[in-house]
């Protein structure tokens, strides 16, 4: 315990001779790497600190609805492992992964129509490890990376933190525009660079919601392999459409020039971290060596409660179970935006997943709106967090995978109350968002008007505390 | 261990500081259980009045910042359950808040203080934005800062140097409260200093310089990323400024009539001091500048926190236990 200190209240200690000398409160900063200048508090993450309290309907966070687990099922699994394989499963594994998740990992993908043997496999922590292994070995500082605009912001993060430039390519409510991705890569080629990957999200797009259909997913691999740009296909919500049988993925028309992300973070549960990335045989083995250096290997716990789960427990009834439950919570929001919402909003209708992307009246300014929206206790992500450059200010991004229907119609109220507010102050104040970025308010995904092949990619989300609300 | 039984450091709340005042809040927890007191963080929810009910502490250091921290309301909760607490009373924790008010208190006491004008969202709604602007502009022109009328952190507050940017800012303000207070930009030295009172009287600690590294402003990124400002500490003032702005904030907590702990915040410019707001709960986290000041001091945290407890307990005349209501 300190001891008792008797110095009058305001008496400075004494003065040395010595010139003051300033306080950073951070010793390191003049030793930090230049791709970490991005990383400070912004007043964003500081309202979503708010948005998790209860009182404030969340509409923010894309988490799973694990309540709908059996988690006594899953306990008791859990359990009986570790009682018979603890020896294995709290021990050291292989960099790529148990050979018999992987195996179960196969069966996964096939309802996707992916034919893959288990050695193409690698195991990773979500796959949002594999997109970060992928960029440390295909991205150099200042390379150019293609991705759909609006783009998942994870995504972004990532390639921020690579210091990788990101060019958006249009998409409708069709998924990525084949042709605007051919013209992309032209004018690319033209001014002499040569993107390293297209990253795409094709089925339920987050944070879009929308699907490439299937015409034009045989255009973008066309398009791509006409290029020799690899793709990166991240796919995590392929299972969970409510309508049909899943789409057929993009890897399964091209084994070569598509690399799969999947994860069961979706279809299982995102605690578990366990994702993978199933890729042709170069990148497959700098990917075991760039796992191994990142993290040496993966949970072997985690991956043998998966392999179980695959094993012992109805796991394609419990995606059904999922895909009713996110299936029910998408038609109360869209009915709920359909009854509440002023005129001049726009949105889009997911056929699966978990998001709905809504576009603003005009000149409204997602971002500058979020203060405004939290103290009517409703959360949502502003477009500008999928974006790279200055688009998307327009648009927010909805989330109904958590909350409770009745939540959801709740906190839809709350935001047209709070946007028609919104288009009251603006109407009040003029159009000063629109004048000041110069970007079309109305373009339909949003506004890509990021610089040609401008700053590396922002990374206001991308920090690890925030990642989980905005996931 | 402290005789001064469990406390609570109330942290949280529902305003866009909340991560702020967590971070204090667990700073002020932390140094009291250096400090040997028996310390708990509480939050500002529906579990509050029931935990105070049912195992009611010896006293209660509030550390919300923003509002229902310094807007008096959790105060006046407080005092409703006859719980003594550390800092001002809630009418004078109202009063220090709204900014205006608190400019015009100081201005009636002789302190300097950039001039002003405090303007509702309403008016510029009925009277029409342009118009409204052009004649704030006429009057103070430029540069301006524009801040809501309560709130802290520097949400919603935003340095304007055209008149253009000015709609935008209103805006940005606009979205953490329905007032603005739009001051002329005062431009000089940054300077915050502490105000303690241990039972012999408001004195100032040693004020602190605040440098956003690059010149920026002190803006929210500056005020909570560490290694984004340089604090002097004492603040490289000449004898004569340093003994202006400690008697400005010094006058400020008497004219306001606040209790315990202050934070003053203001800008030297031409070897003035102009007053430009204070907090009734200054920030404790690792970058705020209360505690850079005790330090300067030569004061402990956590034993200076235990002794504004201690003040609070003896402030209701009695240990907790004994004591009558009203006596918080």
């Amino acid at each position: 315990m300190p001891s008792e200190q008797r110095l009058p209240v305001g008496s400075p200690q004494p003065h040395s001779s010595l010139p003051p000398r300033p306080s950073r409160t951070d010793p390191y900063l003049e030793r930090y790497a230049a791709r970490a200048r991005g990383m400070v508090a912004s007043e964003i993450r500081a309202l979503f600190a708010v948005a998790a309290r209860p009182e404030v309907v969340s509409l923010a966070g894309g988490m799973p609805y694990i309540p709908a687990l059996p988690l006594d099922a899953v306990g008791e699994m859990a359990g009986q492992l570790v009682a018979d394989r603890g020896a294995v499963a709290l021990q050291y594994g292989s960099g790529q992964g148990d050979p018999g998740l992987r195996e179960g990992i196969c069966d996964v993908m096939s309802l996707e129509g992916i034919r893959a043997h288990p050695d193409e496999i690698v195991v990773t922590v979500g796959s949002q490890q594999a997109l970060d292994l992928l960029t440390r070995i295909f991205v150099d500082p200042g390379d150019v990376v293609l991705a759909e605009g609006p783009s998942y912001v994870g995504a972004l993060g990532t390639f921020a933190s690579y210091e990788a430039n990101v060019v958006h390519v249009p998409m409708d409510d069709h998924g990525l525009i084949p042709e605007a991705l051919a013209e992309t890569i032209g004018r690319l080629a033209a001014a002499g660079r040569q993107p390293k990957f297209l990253y795409t999200c094709p089925s339920f797009h987050n944070p879009a919601g929308v699907t490439l259909d299937q015409p034009r997913r045989a255009a973008v691999l066309d398009v791509c392999q006409r290029a020799g740009l690899p793709v990166i296909e991240d796919n995590p919500y392929g299972l969970l459409g409510f309508d049909g049988e899943p789409s057929r993925a993009l890897r399964a028309d091209d084994p070569d020039g598509v690399i799969y992300l999947g994860t069961f973070s979706k279809t299982i549960a995102p605690g578990l971290r366990v994702g993978w990335a199933l890729a042709p045989a170069g990148v497959r083995d700098k990917l075991v060596l760039a796992a191994e250096s990142a993290v040496l290997c993966h949970s072997s716990l985690a991956q043998l409660m998966v392999r179980e789960y695959l094993a012992s427990q109805p796991w394609r009834e419990q995606v059904k179970v999922f895909r009713e439950l996110y299936r029910e919570r998408r038609d109360t929001m869209l009915d709920a935006l359909h009854a509440a919402m002023p005129a001049g909003c726009r949105w889009t209708s997911p056929g699966g997943g978990f998001y709905v992307w809504l576009g603003l009246p005009p000149g409204i300014d997602a971002k500058a709106m979020l203060p405004r929206a939290i103290a009517g206790r409703v959360a949502y992500v502003p477009g500008t967090g999928f974006y790279a450059g200055q688009g998307g200010r327009d648009h927010l991004r909805l989330s109904y995978c958590f909350p409770e229907p009745s939540r959801i119609r709740e906190g839809v109220r709350r935001l047209a109350e709070v946007i028609t507010a919104e288009v009251d102050l603006w109407s009040t104040f003029g159009s000063p968002a629109q004048a000041e970025s110069g970007a079309p308010a109305q373009a339909e995904f949003g506004s890509p008007a990021q610089a040609e092949f401008g700053s590396p990619a922002q990374a206001e989300f991308s920090a690890p505390a925030q990642a989980d609300s905005v996931q | 261990m402290s005789d001064l039984g469990h406390v609570l450091v109330l942290a949280g709340g529902m305003s866009a500081e909340r991560a702020v005042t967590l971070r204090s809040g667990d700073r002020i927890r932390d140094a009291l259980c250096d400090a040997g007191v028996e310390a708990v963080i509480a939050d500002a929810d529906a579990a509050l009045i029931p935990a105070i009910t049912a195992d009611p502490p010896a006293a209660v250091f509030p550390a919300i910042h923003g509002a229902c921290g310094e807007d008096g309301s959790i105060r006046e909760v407080l005092a409703l359950l006859d719980v003594p607490y550390v800092g001002s009373t809630a009418s004078a924790s109202r009063l220090a808040f709204d900014k205006p008010t608190a400019k015009a208190v100081l201005g009636d006491a002789g302190v300097a203080t950039p001039a002003s004008v405090t303007l509702p969202r309403e008016t510029f709604h009925d009277l029409g934005a342009g118009a409204v602007l052009e004649r704030v502009v006429a009057r103070l022109g430029l540069p301006l800062f524009v801040k809501p009328a309560r709130g802290g952190s520097a949400l919603g507050a935003a340095r304007v140097l055209t008149e253009a940017e000015l709609p935008n800012a209103m805006m940005g303000c606009f979205g953490y409260g329905d007032t603005a207070l739009v001051e002329q930009y005062v431009t000089g030295t940054e300077i915050a200093v502490s105000v303690l009172d241990l039972g012999d009287g408001p004195q100032a600690l040693p004020a602190v310089e605040i440098q956003p590294v690059g010149g920026g402003s002190y803006d929210y990124a500056a005020r909570y990323t560490a290694g984004q400002t340089e604090f002097y500490t004492p603040a490289r003032l000449t004898a004569d400024v340093a003994a202006q702005v400690a008697e400005v904030a010094v006058t400020a907590h008497r004219e306001l009539g606040l209790r315990d702990l202050s934070r003053t915040d203001l800008i030297v410019a031409d070897g003035e001091a102009f007053f430009l707001e204070v907090n009734v709960a200054p920030g404790m986290t690792e970058t705020s500048t209360l505690p850079m000041a005790l330090a300067a001091a030569g004061r402990d945290l956590g034993v200076t926190c235990r002794e504004l407890l201690l003040l609070a307990v003896a402030r209701a005349g009695l240990p907790w236990h004994q004591a009558g209501p009203g006596r918080y």
